[in-house]
């Protein structure tokens, strides 16, 4: 039964990694850059929450949807300072740097005002758990719910990317900017749209891991964004329903790792796969191949 | 007659760049021997050093290869963590600590080469971003496995485990060398800035040898076009192997000057900031500019220690100096803009011999 119980936990875990898998997912698709940032964005999205539902007593759901519009606003901010201005550089180490200076930037400002002190994240779920095979296996209300969002945000995207006309300009953007410029599509718009739509998932990435582990910290954000950067490549980078799948297979190993072999060893094993699927296929499970061309 | 003058030029940087060390560490010698250094200060000494091994081996990858390396400290830890066990093994063996801990040295830059080579293998068929990543996975997979690792010997030879102190199953005449997350305690403290500035002379030599030579513009122009580097004939994998290793070696030498400096030594330390830290030394400095790395590490590590006060918005400082050098350098727009209001377009136009800077 204790396998069922780490299944769901690593299932639970996994849709954390593929929301934000997401967010990267498309930001590498179109800007074609890492976003190193996304992570802390997550961080943010968590802090925001706790200050508003933990600290000042609101309502949870105020809470999430602030922090939703707060990091949606944050993601276009930084892409127009920081990542923009290097969008022509000569070379693609620049912006890379830049968003790893950015990361550590928001990190250091969340130290300075709310310490390096954990704090005790009040969980926005108020689902009780269930309880199965007479109480040999219990679900939490927060693995539901994270399960949840996570299927109704890759649906949802699904349909924006493929039915409306923002989306189509995203695909058009990633596909060749050039030409989506002379088509006349907005390309700094739609990079920024992108930006938007990122990092506000990473919001709602924040809130449901701060819920289901509720330590929040100004590095709360940063080992899994990396380990959700792992989830997109091993689901194929810039594939929807990869980043999903990947995520929640990273999630499970993650877990399982964690009980069956080592628990100080998870993020080492997590690792070891992203290397071993960027030897053996690179392009992960659903990515598409692309020729180089001279 | 202009390639010799080229190749004349390159020369003298070099000899500038290390005669700026000769001369720091002349300098510095002679006011300690004047008495006029602060015992802080001179506690820094060693630290400072390591910070500039460090910044001009990373410098090597990012600015010569052209690769961002993330897992820097990973190959410090390798470097430090073999060291520190040889010498703590060699100390009974080998009576002269001056010995000792040359063979440290020698181990611990050899350890940390070999890791670079054989990450470097997988690593380096990947480029940019996924190099990146990878690398910095690798740095937490060594910091992960350093962490769990517990070594120990008795009369019977070395036992060693990844569970905990106790399945070791030692005899009584046991001693810890590894000690999982605790690490290796009681490194006798042989590092000295002496030692750290040959090391550094050392490096330079090695690394400005390298830039300037035949295998060195191969490397250049593999960061440069890869494609076009390797339609002339050269061969990519043994010169990204070849400059990856040898900033990898480095590295562990940084790490073993690191080792033998501290009392305890953890594997916690050698995290993702570290990293970064190093990173932030390369950047400000100059990509590609080994004088530019060195200034950068003596004074980004002087600085936050010299003013106290300042040392909370430290970490700050350094992400704000990251994010603008990067686009005052590298935006097409500053690019512009500093080419429009520079100041060389008020004075007279000399001959074009200039652009070669």
């Amino acid at each position: 039964m204790s396998f069922i119980t780490y299944l769901v936990q690593g299932v639970s875990l996994g849709s954390v990694y593929a929301i934000i898998a997401l967010g990267y997912t498309m930001v590498y698709g179109i800007a074609k850059m890492l976003n190193f940032a996304h992570g802390d964005v997550i961080m943010v999205g968590g802090f925001t929450c706790f200050t508003l539902s933990s600290s000042m007593g609101l309502p949870p759901i105020v809470g999430v949807l602030v922090s939703i519009v707060f990091c949606t606003i944050l993601g276009v901010v930084i892409e127009r300072v920081a990542y923009r201005p290097l969008r022509e550089a000569a070379s693609p180490l620049a912006v890379l740097i830049t968003a790893i200076g950015v990361s550590y930037l928001l990190q250091n400002v969340a130290l300075l005002i709310f310490g390096s002190n954990p704090k005790s994240f009040t969980s926005v779920v108020t689902i009780p758990a269930i309880k199965l095979f007479e109480g040999q296996v219990t679900i939490s209300g927060e693995a539901i719910v994270t399960l949840i969002c996570c299927v109704v945000i890759m649906i949802g995207l699904t349909l924006f990317i493929n039915k409306t006309k923002g989306g189509q300009a995203m695909l058009a953007v990633s596909e060749d900017k050039g030409a989506a410029q002379l088509m006349g599509i907005n390309v700094n718009g739609t990079i920024a749209l992108t930006f938007a739509i990122g990092s506000g998932l990473a919001a709602i990435a924040g809130v449901l891991l701060c819920s289901t582990y509720p330590s929040l910290t100004p590095y709360t954000g940063s080992m899994p964004g990396i380990k959700a950067f792992v989830a997109a490549v091993f689901g194929g980078i810039g594939s929807i329903p990869g980043a999903m799948i990947g995520g929640i297979l990273l999630g499970v190993i993650e877990i399982f790792g964690k009980a069956y072999i080592s628990s100080q060893m998870a993020d080492a094993i997590v690792f070891s796969v992203l290397i071993i699927v960027l030897l053996v296929k690179p392009t992960g499970i659903f990515g598409k191949k692309i020729q180089e061309k001279v | 007659m202009k390639a010799k003058m080229k190749c004349n030029k390159s020369t003298l940087s070099s000899m500038i760049t290390i005669g700026m060390v000769v001369a720091a560490y002349v300098i510095i010698e002679i006011l300690m021997k004047a008495g006029l250094v602060s015992s802080m200060l001179k506690g820094l000494l060693v630290p400072v050093c390591v910070y500039v091994l460090l910044a001009v081996s990373l410098n090597l990858t990012v600015g010569i290869l052209g690769e961002l390396s993330l897992g820097h400290a990973g190959f410090m830890c390798v470097g430090a963590f073999t060291s520190a066990f040889a010498t703590k093994c060699l100390a009974e063996v080998i009576p002269s600590k001056g010995l000792c801990f040359f063979i440290a040295i020698v181990i611990g830059a050899a350890f940390a080469a070999l890791f670079g080579f054989l990450i470097g293998i997988p690593v380096l068929r990947l480029n940019g971003d996924y190099l990146a990543i990878v690398t910095l996975a690798f740095g937490e997979i060594i910091k992960n496995l350093m962490n769990v690792i517990y070594l120990g010997k008795d009369s019977t030879g070395f036992h060693l485990s990844f569970k905990d102190s106790m399945s070791l199953g030692m005899g009584v005449d046991g001693v810890m060398l590894i000690n999982g997350p605790q690490g290796i305690s009681g490194t006798p403290n042989v590092s000295n800035f002496t030692i750290a500035f040959i090391l550094i002379v050392l490096s330079l030599l090695i690394i400005l040898n390298l830039i300037h030579s035949r295998d060195g513009r191969a490397i250049m122009a593999i960061r440069d076009n890869r494609i076009a580097a390797e339609s002339v004939g050269i061969n990519i994998t043994k010169y990204k192997l070849m400059a990856f290793t040898i900033s990898a070696a480095i590295a562990g030498v940084a790490g073993v000057l690191y080792s033998h400096n501290l009392a305890i030594l953890q594997a916690k330390d050698f995290n993702y900031n570290m990293s970064i830290l190093v990173l932030v030394f390369v950047v400000l400095g100059g990509i590609g500019n080994m004088r530019g790395s060195i200034v950068a590490a003596v004074i980004l590590t002087l600085l936050p220690e010299l003013l106290r006060g300042l040392s909370s918005y430290r970490m700050l400082i350094y992400a704000i100096v990251l994010i603008v050098i990067m686009l005052f350098n590298w935006a097409p727009k500053a690019i512009e803009f500093r080419k429009k209001h520079s100041l060389k377009n008020m004075l007279p136009k000399k001959a074009s011999v200039k652009e070669e800077q």
